[in-house]
């Protein structure tokens, strides 16, 4: 069947909804994460623009969309300019995959999660990228340490994901999410609609697994406690020292629509997606948007607690929580699971 | 500590830690904020604030006193005596004004709040008040004058003074003469 033009319609119409989205969950995120940081110091905030300040986030997207573009005169002008769009399409093509309800999804492929850790590592290019265009040393510091960052906390991410994926037998992110309908119980967190005793043996497991997959997500998307891309102190910013306005404003919204798919993904994943908590009760096709919004939104305000909480991570501590704990303690899981289900 | 013991040991203390911190960050997301919203809400000044000084003119008795005190030369103050049929009346405190004063300025800007101008002042004229709020675009609306005199008055007391003067003078002169006029007293006979 070739396309037609309402199909061409149609598809560009659907696969703008995750962008119109993202702008709106940016907003919210931006007032929402400075608003938390302030009380949680017994701050206010801000409270001049509008009611309690929330016009503020409209104000901060003007004044970067008026700023100036400056590109340095040293830099890779080319690599420059199309280093923001990797990272921002690296970010944007993982939303294709995540079921936002039952009825939308971008893309229901087969290989869901594996096309996830595929597309998520163009982001690590798009900032190696910037960094280097930048043609200052912080710059390429920053971009470098992201890189080596990001590159092993892939590894955590990618095994308890796999763990999920043994426990639901799908790749597909639509599938698990079926697999885990029918109420708080089923959810692979607990072990998944399996007979009891398996989830009784698989119920530590799955909570581990959980735990990593939330602390290396952080990792992923450069939140602190492992914000080393973006020390302020030490590399004045890190890789995006160098961007202004609209091209800095990418980097932000992409971090920003980053929290928001790892977020969704491990909600997916491990706490039933957009499956409604108490089985039949409250689901549907828009409740099902408002469950994984939801969830997502509380893994995200859980981002922001954590940065205004902890602070950062040394280089060497960075790379020892990732491969002398969060890795062996993940390839036991990965055993003890498998073990768990053959049995 | 056994190698193992410090490995385990550490995931649980980090993880022990950072609940402690989250609980911490968690409480205070409930405590009211400290943040005065400043230009709505002002903090009330202490009692014996030094901010800006005001000078109540009505009370001044242009001793100077305020001026030879600063240490930074902010006040200038000019006077003019009073003749004797001009009745300057009495200040609140019961001191009676001699001098005119024409001109009181005071250059807010090179103060420096120390405040010693206020305590020789014999009439408590000169105050430290706890007004804090007066930024001006203009320096030269820094410069307070607080005379009320206008320039006519002024002249007419300056002629008065003049005039005054003059007469004084003219009186002296005559006093001189006329005790020159007169005869030497003879002096005392030695006894």
């Amino acid at each position: 069947m070739s396309p037609t033009l309402e199909s061409i319609i149609i598809t560009v119409l659907l696969s703008a909804i995750p962008l119109v989205f993202i702008l709106l969950y940016a907003l919210v995120t931006l007032y929402l994460e400075m608003k938390v940081a302030a009380h949680m110091q017994d701050r206010v905030a801000y409270m001049r623009t509008g009611w309690h300040g929330v016009l503020q986030p409209f104000a901060d997207i003007l004044k970067l969309l008026q700023k100036e573009d400056t590109i340095p005169a040293a830099a890779d002008r080319f690599l420059f300019i199309l280093a923001p769009y990797i990272v921002f399409v690296g970010t944007y093509a993982a939303f294709a995959i995540i079921p936002f309800t039952n009825i939308y999804i971008g893309s229901n492929i087969h290989l869901g999660v594996f096309f996830l850790i595929g597309v998520s590592s163009l982001v690590v290019i798009g900032i190696l990228m910037g960094g280097w265009a930048s043609n200052n040393k912080w710059s390429i510091f920053g971009a470098i340490r992201s890189a080596a960052q990001m590159v092993s906390y892939e590894i955590p991410t990618a095994l308890s994901v796999l763990i999920a994926v043994m426990i639901t037998g799908s790749l597909n992110l639509q599938e698990i999410t079926q697999f885990q309908e029918g109420g708080i119980q089923n959810w692979v967190l607990f072990g998944g609609p399996l007979p009891l005793s398996t989830k009784l043996m698989l119920l530590p497991f799955t909570f581990i697994t959980f735990l990593i997959l939330f602390t290396a997500s952080l990792a992923e998307v450069n939140r602190t406690p492992f914000d080393l891309p973006e020390a302020e102190s030490e590399l004045v910013q890190g890789f995006n020292t160098e961007y202004s306005g609209m091209r800095f404003a990418m980097f932000y919204l992409a971090e920003y629509a980053n929290m928001f798919v790892v977020s969704a993904v491990a909600v997916t994943l491990f706490l039933g997606g957009w499956s409604s908590p108490f089985g039949d009760f409250m689901s549907g096709p828009v409740w099902g948007a408002f469950w994984l919004i939801g969830k997502a939104m509380v893994f995200v305000f859980l981002q922001i607690w954590i940065r205004w909480t902890l602070p950062r991570l040394r280089v060497d501590q960075l790379m020892y929580t990732s491969w002398k704990v969060l890795t062996p303690f993940l390839f036991v899981c990965l055993f003890a699971v498998g073990l768990i289900l053959v049995l | 500590m056994t190698a193992v013991a410090t490995y385990f040991g550490n995931i649980f203390r980090s993880l022990y830690t950072v609940a402690v911190g989250m609980r911490i960050t968690f409480k205070h997301l409930f405590v009211p904020a400290v943040t005065l919203q400043y230009p709505d809400v002002k903090l009330k000044m202490p009692e014996r604030a030094r901010n800006r000084l005001y000078v109540n003119i009505d009370d001044c008795i242009g001793c100077d006193q305020c001026s030879l005190a600063c240490p930074v030369d902010c006040i200038s103050i000019e006077t003019i005596k009073s003749t004797a049929d001009q009745d300057l009346g009495v200040t609140s405190t019961g001191h009676k004004k001699r001098l005119h004063v024409p001109k009181f300025d005071i250059d807010i800007g090179k103060c420096c709040y120390c405040g010693l101008c206020v305590y020789p002042c014999p009439t408590e004229c000169i105050v430290m008040t706890d007004v804090y709020e007066f930024a001006e675009f203009d320096r030269h609306n820094l410069l307070y004058k607080f005379s009320r005199m206008t320039e006519g008055e002024i002249g007419e007391a300056e002629t008065k003074l003049k005039k005054a003067e003059e007469e004084a003078a003219a009186k002296k002169a005559a006093a001189a003469a006329a005790a020159a006029a007169q005869p030497k007293p003879e002096p005392p006979k030695a006894p």
